[in-house]
């Protein structure tokens, strides 16, 4: 029996060798090439494989890779590589070593495509690219106190005007700048104008989680704004509840967002008032605060995620806010100018987002606001009672003024998407508009139903060639005028991280009710934009130059009479660069403008450099944020060169220049230091932020007298502001606030 | 009849070697993956985890062990493309979920590569990526609160997260305290699987004495 075990395994140590050695004389096939792209750039770290088996390899940083199989016969060899569509070809392994040579076509993929940006900047983490602002940037800008224009005035494009709010970019007016909330336009982004101060933006930057401040050349999506529009896109369903609450002499806020337990839906509200009075009297004013300003703000809010991926959003606020100034009478100096407004706006936006299937997307907007102005304004004795000068051009001042603006508006778009990443999106908007004022007894209605069609395509013909082509129709009721707007953009990708851009559209927007309620046989004001830009990208660097040209045609006129008989241009060059990456822990930023504009308008006798524009503007902003110490630091340099101002007479039927000059040039330094601290149970960030550090002279332009003998200088209520203030949350799951985490 | 046993012991031997051509390529795997050096020798020892994978088919801890010596070619070479790192990895462990659902260790792996893309640029990604890392080791938690990796990571994250937001020595030294504890039972399904993290917990919980 034995013998017969030692037999039979005899024979299988025999079947064993012969196995073995079968393996061993079956010698190896050495299987070697190279991995290139379409334009026979290498590809590293490529993976080769005989498919089916284990037996691989990698390409190497000369496209080269080379491995040996023991697979025989009919197989194929893949090759993967990320951002590459898969390669397979057929080989038939006998004895003798193969070469092949495989070519990757790139896949057109939305984070590798090049991106149409001629024009706008955008931020937010949506496109990883070309991120250039983030919320958080927004809130960490030494002197801008958190509001999101002062901090875009620091891009390039936008002026640094600081006698009135509104974004003035590349020669346009504050009021060709339009802001868009979830699509929607938005009517009074600012808070009510006050004569020579610049109001602040009503929304918080912690409602929105991108930015795109767009300087010209954009989307066929949005009209009714000649130079600029910003768009913000708001938050979604947060990541968890929290309660904060927020405390400064100058305000007082309290709010809760609460996040349901499967985070498929949240709800919020928050309060906040603020009144200056305690402030106006540690830090002087140069008018004298009759009414000091007082704000009451309450806001509220809910998102809900849909089964299919998509989102409803509604947000709501309203505010109510007073305050009164004198200012000495620039014709009389015995006299005061008092100027007393009240303001209530509520504001509220529905949106939803919505996969179709199919490729279908839909985006509605349903948006309503209604905004109210009281503003008596008054010659005033020095005991402050109004008195009656019998000079017209005084008594005149003698006013009360009552405004209603209502805006209810729709707006879907619909987008499909094509083969690859390429898309064809339109879509409708319909606009209600109902203005009435009561100017002492002059009154004045302007409901206006206006309506606009649209129709754009992003084509990606390749990752590196991609066009944006659109076409927006507009009517508006109260001017009874139609309107065609073509826009095409183009974007080539020129190297690693390098793009070219050109863009060109038309842009209309009526006229401003102002001068729509001395006549409504007005046409649309018309612009042209021209731009070209490059822009080369990296996760944390960014260069950015553009060019541009603007024309500007049928712009409004109010004398020799109200027409549209206006006209001008503007062109510029722009520079842009962020680097978070050079100084370790210092993120910075620098941009440059120059423009050069002239514009016939309004009164104006001629083409001129617009008061609101200067040539050269720059700003440098500085964040270092300190981990050792839990604090950040801010620094914001802002220059722009002098602007011009004029003082026009009547003469006959034109106006003359009876004076002019320019300003001083403008230096500003904004400082702004976070410290976080951990307060018990509360997380809490200590603010303080001063704007005009060195208390420079600023002068923003000139106010004369009816008779030009006398001219003041426009300048900021006071030289500096000084804020502080702390911000506690509650219920943060704080280890998620890891904002510097170098592991 | 020495050399009978001898024989009879190469037979099984050699059985259990054929039978589990996957588990000896996979051990060889796993000798490569700790003898790896520089990001190369780690992106081929990656390429081949994934080959085994592709080739498997049903089998989650080839892709598995690809994503994690794709991940570690972020750290091996300085110049890396984090966030292409991350995406790769990704991609792999999206693959190894489609075949074990659910599992504590690939959400392990979801925690690394949400920090690699995280630490790019902290300041203006802990939101997200952060948010997105944490979310990543709760779940690794709920799925196997007896894996010390769990703990090993979440301290990590902490270890270097200020005080003033949770984090901090303290709050990371009880982390490795309790992923040391589990590591002192922790015994893998087989030896094939993940296990690792036992000495680092103990190199970090010493630097936080």
């Amino acid at each position: 029996m034995w013998s017969q075990i030692q037999t039979t395994m005899k024979h299988l140590t025999v079947a064993f060798l012969l196995i073995f050695s079968a393996v061993v004389t079956n010698a190896q096939v050495l299987i070697s090439g190279t991995v290139k792209d379409n334009r026979g750039r290498v590809i590293a770290g490529a993976s080769i494989a005989v498919k089916g088996s284990y037996d691989g390899g990698v390409s190497d940083s000369t496209s080269r890779f080379s491995f040996k199989t023991f697979e025989k016969g009919a197989q194929v060899i893949v090759v993967s590589s990320i951002g590459y569509k898969l390669a397979e070809q057929a080989v038939t392994i006998d004895k003798d070593p193969i070469d092949v040579n495989f070519m990757l076509k790139e896949e057109v993929s939305e984070l590798k495509a090049v991106t149409v940006t001629a024009g706008s900047f955008e931020a937010g983490d949506k496109k990883r690219a070309a991120t250039v602002l983030s919320s958080l940037d927004v809130v960490t800008t030494g002197g801008a106190n958190a509001d999101i224009s002062a901090v875009v005035k620091t891009l390039p494009g936008a002026q640094q005007v600081g006698e009135q709010e509104g974004l003035f970019v590349r020669g346009g007016a504050g009021y060709e700048t339009k802001q868009f909330i979830d699509g929607t336009m938005v009517n009074n982004p600012f808070f009510s104008s006050v004569p020579d101060i610049a109001q602040r933006g009503r929304f918080s930057p912690f409602l929105f989680k991108g930015t795109v401040f767009s300087t010209g050349g954009y989307s066929a999506l949005y009209g009714q704004a000649l130079s600029s529009a910003l768009i913000l896109e708001s938050v979604d369903v947060p990541e968890r509840s929290e309660a904060s609450l927020s405390i400064s002499p100058i305000f007082l806020g309290a709010g809760i967002q609460k996040v349901a337990s499967d985070k498929k839906s949240s709800w919020g509200m928050r309060y906040d008032y603020t009144n200056l009075a305690a402030y106006f009297k540690v830090v002087k004013q140069t008018p004298d605060y009759f009414t000091v300003p007082e704000y009451h703000a309450a806001d509220a809010n809910f998102r809900i995620k849909t089964k299919k991926g998509g989102i409803v959003k509604y947000y709501t606020t309203f505010s109510a806010n007073r305050l009164g100034l004198r200012r000495p009478n620039i014709d009389e100096p015995s006299l005061k100018n008092a100027f007393g407004l009240k303001n209530t706006n509520w504001y509220q936006n529905l949106s939803w987002r919505e996969n179709l299937g199919n490729g279908w997307k839909m985006n509605l907007g349903l948006s309503y606001s209604t905004d109210h102005n009281e503003i008596l304004n008054q010659v005033q004795d020095q005991q402050n009672r109004m008195v009656a000068t019998g000079s017209v051009w005084i008594d005149s001042t003698n006013f009360t003024l009552t405004t209603r603006a209502d805006l209810s508006q729709l707006k879907a778009v619909f987008d499909k998407r094509l083969s690859g990443i390429s898309v064809v999106r339109f879509g409708g908007e319909y606009l209600y508009s109902y203005n009435k004022s009561l100017y002492n007894q002059y009154s004045g209605l302007l409901p206006d139903h206006f309506k606009a069609l649209f129709s754009e395509a992003d084509l990606y013909i390749t990752n590196d060639l991609a066009a944006k082509a659109g076409v927006r129709f507009e009517q508006s009721s109260i001017i009874s005028k139609a309107n065609i707007a073509p826009r095409l953009s183009l974007a080539y990708k020129t190297g690693r991280g390098g793009q070219m851009s050109i863009a060109y559209g038309i842009f209309y927007q009526k006229p401003e009710n102002s001068y729509l309620n001395a006549t409504t046989r007005f046409g649309y004001t018309k612009a042209t934009h021209y731009i070209i830009n490059y822009i080369r990208n990296t996760t944390l660097q960014t260069f950015r130059v553009e060019a541009f040209y603007k024309k500007y045609d049928d712009l409004v006129k109010t004398y020799p009479s109200y027409d549209n008989s206006g006209s001008g241009y503007a062109k510029g060059l722009e520079l842009y660069w962020r680097d978070k990456k050079t100084f370790s822990g210092l993120d910075y930023w620098i941009s440059y403008s120059y423009l050069d504009t002239k514009r016939d308008y309004l009164n104006y006798p001629q083409q001129l450099q617009p008061n609101f524009a200067a040539d050269h503007t720059a700003s440098l902003v500085l964040k270092r944020f300190v981990s050792s110490i839990n604090a950040g630091f801010n620094f914001t340099y802002s220059y722009a060169s002098r602007r011009p101002y004029y003082f026009m007479v009547k003469n006959g039927n034109k106006y003359d220049i009876a004076d002019r000059g320019t300003t001083i040039d403008y230096h500003s330094l904004g400082f702004s230091m976070n410290y976080l601290a951990s307060m018990g149970k509360a997380y809490g960030v200590f603010v303080l932020s001063v704007t005009n550090v060195f208390n420079q002279n600023q002068v923003f332009g000139y106010n004369y007298s009816h008779d030009g003998a006398r001219k003041e200088a426009i300048t900021p209520a006071a030289p500096r502001f000084i804020f502080l203030g702390l911000f506690l949350s509650w219920g943060v799951d704080r280890r998620q606030d890891a904002i510097n985490s170098n592991l | 009849m020495k050399q009978l046993l001898i024989i009879i012991s190469m037979f099984f031997a050699g059985m259990a070697a054929a039978q589990t051509k996957y588990e000896s390529a996979m051990t060889r795997g796993l000798e490569q993956f700790k003898a790896a050096k520089t990001a190369e020798e780690m992106t081929t020892v990656s390429s081949f985890f994934e080959r085994i994978g592709d080739a498997e088919k049903d089998k989650w801890l080839p892709y598995y062990y690809a994503a994690q010596a794709n991940y570690m070619t972020a750290w091996m070479n300085p110049k890396a493309d984090k966030d292409k790192v991350a995406e790769k990895s990704n991609d792999l462990i999206s693959k190894a979920e489609a075949l074990e659902a659910n599992n504590s260790e690939l959400f392990c792996l979801r925690q690394m590569t949400a920090t690699l893309q995280m630490i790019v640029d902290p300041m203006s990604r802990w939101q997200s990526y952060g948010t997105q890392a944490s979310n990543a080791i709760e779940n690794a938690i709920k799925a196997d609160p007896k894996n010390p990796r769990c703990y090993y990571l979440k301290g990590q994250s902490l270890m270097n997260t200020p005080e003033a937001f949770g984090g901090g020595k303290a709050v990371a030294k009880k982390l490795f305290e309790k992923a040391v504890e589990l590591y002192k039972d922790f015994q893998p399904a087989s030896p094939l699987h993940p296990n690792w993290g036992k000495a680092e917990s103990e190199k970090l919980l010493a630097a936080c004495q």
